[in-house]
């Protein structure tokens, strides 16, 4: 499978996460959320951009915890809970807002 | 990722035999592994030409290994105790998952190549060709099977269909079909060390947090040490808890209730894992392989003890197989149990009053416990009889005022499976999940309605991740799903130093 954005073809997986990190660009996250019927607000790229810089400096998502404190000093108390997170990404921010940043899905038991 | 299309069943106003559907749940299965994760586990990269005589070889290997496997399939007499009693069964109503109908896609094929009469005189026996539609039926519909053992409590003749499973996964791997979800996951703990992919930066950097957040809360300096040599126990804990909600309060119980025992301990980074998928495929080798690291981990950080986490599967492959894939133990502290589960560990401080907890302190909370198939069917603890149904009760008990049993028929040895077990918790099953998860929402429903249950605790990292993701299909929030260990950590008074 594989998604087209800012001229490029990109490849993905059958489960939509991209097969190669490095070929992620923003449009291809906004082509990405499109498939999820999600507009990608400021709010939505605070937390793909942390994503991205978390996961450049650990090689992995951020806990869900580790996310959601960084979000809350970064905007306020108020969003720094999973209730904010869930809001922006449905199906959960771990999954959902990883395949938009580009990074593999994150497995296990989670 | 498309979005999952079905209905999500109706609560029953009697939970009576379903109705079958005909071929309702029949498809391609879940996501096939790549290349790479076969090779990883020592598998084919993908389906080998002479999959047939491979596959008829690999099941007369198993029969020839595991006595027990050919007393299951020789000894069903089809009395049907078995067929409403599985909740992928209750939930999808196809009748291939029926426990007794799902095992004979496997017997019928024994039948035929492993027995006289099914050599001679297939069709009076019921016994079957292994055709490429038989080998696909066997992936589809042996990955729907979370291996939770319900319906073997009911089995006249105590045939353990979790066995029969895991037979039918691991031919199909020796074959070149292996599931991604677990063998992706199975290869990760061999490179990574653990199920998340968490690398040990990425670990410290977690805990530390943590560390600083219990802190904020309480004033207090909880340590979650990794890596502490000479530390008297190593806890081996599902990375699930280093980085899923509720799994992470739970993980912060633990550090609390160490804390105020005055006992040090030791995460490891080498042995960042307590599950063991090496179980669901049924493969010994994966199984003893990542067993291995537990074992090195506690001789590297010369422990005296070993805890077990909450985490389902992984208590059962702890107690009820670490010894033989990679014991003796003889290195640890032989007045401890060997290994230990996290609950028992904490209900022994409790007993002796090591512990302050303030049950008021979870009085917005009403509990009740889902018992975990594999704690529940797969082992014990306590070294009493039924301790693993007693056991986690007595902490929920110590911590909190409200506790209330499901209905009986849904809980201890009877429990249902949360749907998401044996390695079942991906997202391209998520209609298996949802539907599979009917008998214990309904379950819930009973206690929410009758005592206003606001929380259901557990012990086991999947069934917190899976009821998490399904409960609000049936109307339920996401966070009614807790941690024993997070009521534990919650009640518990931590004074300054």
């Amino acid at each position: 499978m594989a998604i087209q954005a800012d001229g490029k073809t990109i490849d993905t997986d059958e489960e939509g996460y991209l097969t190669d990190l490095s070929s992620w660009t923003e449009g291809a996250a906004k082509v990405l959320a499109a498939q999820d019927e999600i507009e990608l607000t400021d709010s939505h790229w605070e937390v793909i951009n942390f994503l991205r810089d978390y996961y450049n400096e650990y090689q992995i998502a951020p806990a869900v915890r580790v996310l959601t404190k960084a979000i809350g000093k970064k905007l306020g108390k108020e969003k720094g809970n999973s209730k904010y997170l869930y809001e922006l990404f449905p199906y959960g921010p771990a999954k959902q807002a990883c395949r938009f940043a580009g990074l593999p899905k994150p497995t296990g038991c989670v | 990722m498309a979005k999952a299309n079905f209905e999500t069943p109706a609560f029953r106003p009697y939970p009576v035999i379903p109705i079958i559907k005909k071929d309702v749940m029949r498809g391609p299965g879940p996501y096939l592994a790549k290349p790479d994760m076969q090779r990883d586990l020592g598998f084919p990269e993908e389906l080998v030409d002479d999959w047939h005589d491979k596959a008829i070889a690999k099941m007369g290997d198993l029969l020839g290994k595991y006595r027990s496997l050919r007393v299951y399939l020789d000894s069903c007499v089809k009395c049907g105790a078995c067929t409403d009693k599985c909740h992928y069964m209750i939930g999808t109503n196809d009748p291939k998952n029926m426990p007794v109908a799902r095992q004979d896609l496997l017997r019928n094929v024994y039948r035929r190549y492993f027995t006289w009469p099914g050599k001679l005189f297939p069709k009076l026996v019921g016994a079957q060709d292994l055709t490429k539609d038989v080998l696909d039926d066997w992936y589809n519909y042996y990955h729907q099977c979370s291996q939770c053992r319900r319906c073997s409590v009911f089995c006249p003749y105590g045939i353990d269909t979790a066995d029969i499973s895991m037979a039918a996964r691991e031919i199909l791997d020796v074959v070149g079909k292996g599931q991604k979800y677990c063998n992706e996951i199975i290869a990760k703990v061999y490179k990574i060390g653990n199920n998340l992919g968490l690398p040990d930066k990425a670990l410290r950097n977690t805990v530390e947090g943590l560390e600083e957040d219990i802190k904020d809360e309480t004033g207090v300096d909880v340590r979650l040490p990794v890596d502490v040599e000479g530390a008297d126990v190593l806890l081996v804990t599902p990375s699930a808890d280093f980085f899923a909600e509720p799994h992470i309060d739970g993980l912060i119980g633990y550090a609390k209730v160490f804390h105020q025992a005055g006992i040090s301990w030791t995460l490891s980074s080498h042995a960042s894992e307590a599950a063991n998928f090496g179980m669901f495929i049924g493969s010994y080798e994966n199984m003893q392989r990542v067993s291995l690291r537990v074992q090195k981990a506690a001789r590297d950080l010369k422990v005296k003890r070993l805890v077990f986490g909450e985490c389902g599967h992984a208590w059962r492959v702890a107690y009820s197989f670490l010894n033989t894939l990679v014991g003796p133990f003889d290195f640890l502290d032989q007045r401890y149990p060997i290994p230990q589960h996290i609950c028992e560990f904490t209900y022994d401080l409790i007993q002796k009053g090591a512990l302050t907890l303030d049950k008021s302190r979870n009085d917005h909370r009403r509990l009740t416990f889902h018992d975990s198939c594999n704690v529940a069917r797969g082992s014990s603890m306590g070294g009493v009889p039924g301790g693993q149904f007693t056991i986690p009760r007595e902490l929920i008990k110590a911590s909190c005022n409200y506790f209330y049993d499901m209905p009986s028929d849904t809980i201890c040895d009877q429990t249902y499976c949360c749907g998401g077990g044996g390695g079942l918790l991906t997202d391209d099953l998520m209609e298996l999940r949802v539907k599979g998860a009917l008998p214990r929402m309904e379950a819930l429903k009973s206690v929410v309605d009758n005592h206003g249950v606001t929380h259901m605790a557990s012990i086991c990292a999947i069934c917190k991740t899976q009821f998490s993701k399904v409960m609000p299909y049936y109307g339920f929030e996401m966070d009614q799903i807790i941690s024993v260990h997070q009521l534990i950590g919650d009640a518990i008074v931590l004074s300054p130093e």
